[in-house]
């Protein structure tokens, strides 16, 4: 297989595209990608100041580098959820690609900052691990971004995780799911702006330009991770795939381009209105957010268990600062 | 050849060469589109071959799971 561009040896086929690239030419058609999602769905303007949610796998850390590449002032924001030796590996491999850099980074540590892990959270509330990691992530990666100024939040979201939460969404006819589904959420109230640069980029395609680039990044999954549906939903989409090339993207697109609009027309009165949590003044639909909610459940048994003091209040300020670490 | 799976847990397989590489996903029952394979560092795509001294690299790009 020759590369379109130069006619030498292919490193990368992008089969969806009919198309295949040596390493030089890859990473050249890679990061034009990223740029053209950037621009043709405003998600970012040359003078923002930008938030990377980085967990240390390929996927944030892939975005990190273009974004930095294409000129973004990016900051990391690194969450040390407390899940043993994988979130200390996880930590490592985002301080080694920040650090080589010299590119700022933010670190919070939820036991610093709130005084448990997630996997005692979990267990506290007795809900699943994922939930209430995916929960406490949302609300700590929008209080920094909104606390410290940032323009908009960018996650490394990729196609795979799209099209999967997509066809997982269809398979249940999750409505209000369904209409959230956009590569930008708009900035409101104490809400920052997310954006996914990488939604139209497969996950193959991601590993291939880390590689190629050679990044640091933390290859393992997550323990608690074993046997999540999401996978389940990814091996389908890959299956189709490898017969039809093209099929996820297509999905996706076509899904936000054509039946996207049509539900958001068709549901009843719009939207839910937000108003400020009783606890933390954060967005939320009802009385107290669910973090606050969440927590405080945790703080209850924590103390009834004699995990934390008899004292201990839940508090939604962070008992700490939102400051990058100095690189080194 | 060595065939070393990361899929992301490590693991060795011997396979006889030469053989391309959309074989050898085949043989290991490993859908194309959610790997990368390697050989020394270099990326190979489907129609590259593989032969038996060489040292084979099939790494999982699926993440947020595991099986």
């Amino acid at each position: 297989m020759k590369c379109r561009v130069c006619g030498r040896k292919a490193a990368v086929e992008v089969r969806r595209q009919g198309q295949a690239f040596c390493p030089e030419h890859y990473l050249e058609w890679f990061e034009h990608q990223v740029e053209r999602a950037i621009r043709r769905h405003r998600m970012l303007r040359k003078s923002d100041r930008v938030l990377v949610a980085v967990s240390g796998g390929k996927d944030s850390i892939a975005l990190w580098e273009v974004l930095r590449r294409l000129g973004y002032a990016t900051t990391g924001l690194h969450l040390q959820l407390g899940i043993g030796g994988y979130s200390q590996r996880a930590l490592e491999a985002t301080r080694r690609y920040a650090g080589e850099r010299g590119l700022p980074l933010i670190v919070v540590d939820l036991r610093e900052a709130y005084r448990l892990s997630i996997p005692e959270l979990a267990e506290l509330t007795r809900r699943r691990t994922c939930s209430v990691c995916g929960l406490t992530k949302r609300y700590v990666i929008n209080r920094v971004a909104v606390e410290e100024g940032f323009d908009a939040v960018a996650t490394g979201h990729n196609l795979d995780d799209e099209a999967s939460v997509l066809l997982g969404n269809v398979l249940h006819w999750q409505t209000d799911a369904l209409v959230r589904q956009g590569p930008v959420l708009p900035a409101k109230e104490r809400l920052a702006k997310r954006v996914k640069p990488l939604y139209l980029l497969t996950e193959r395609e991601i590993l291939a330009y880390t590689l190629l680039r050679r990044l640091p990044y933390q290859h393992e999954e997550c323990p608690f991770s074993v046997g999540a549906k999401s996978l389940l939903y990814k091996e389908a989409l890959n299956r189709i795939e490898a017969q039809s090339p093209g099929t996820k993207q297509a999905f996706l697109e076509q899904y936000l381009k054509r039946i996207e609009p049509v539900l958001q027309a068709g549901l009843p009165a719009g939207e839910v209105a937000l108003k400020a949590c009783e606890r933390c003044g954060y967005p939320t639909t009802g009385e107290v957010c669910a973090f606050c909610k969440t927590w405080d459940q945790a703080y209850r048994w924590a103390r009834k268990k004699r995990i934390l003091p008899g004292e201990s209040v839940f508090a939604p300020e962070p008992a700490l600062r939102f400051a990058p670490e100095r690189p080194n | 050849m060595k065939v070393v799976l990361r899929t992301p847990d490590r693991e060795e397989r011997e396979l006889k060469g030469p053989l391309r590489v959309a074989e050898l996903l085949k043989r290991l029952d490993v859908v194309p589109e959610g790997v990368i394979v390697a050989r020394d560092g270099e990326l190979l795509t489907l129609d590259d071959e593989v032969g038996d001294q060489d040292t084979v690299e099939v790494i999982s790009a699926v993440s947020g799971g595991r099986r």
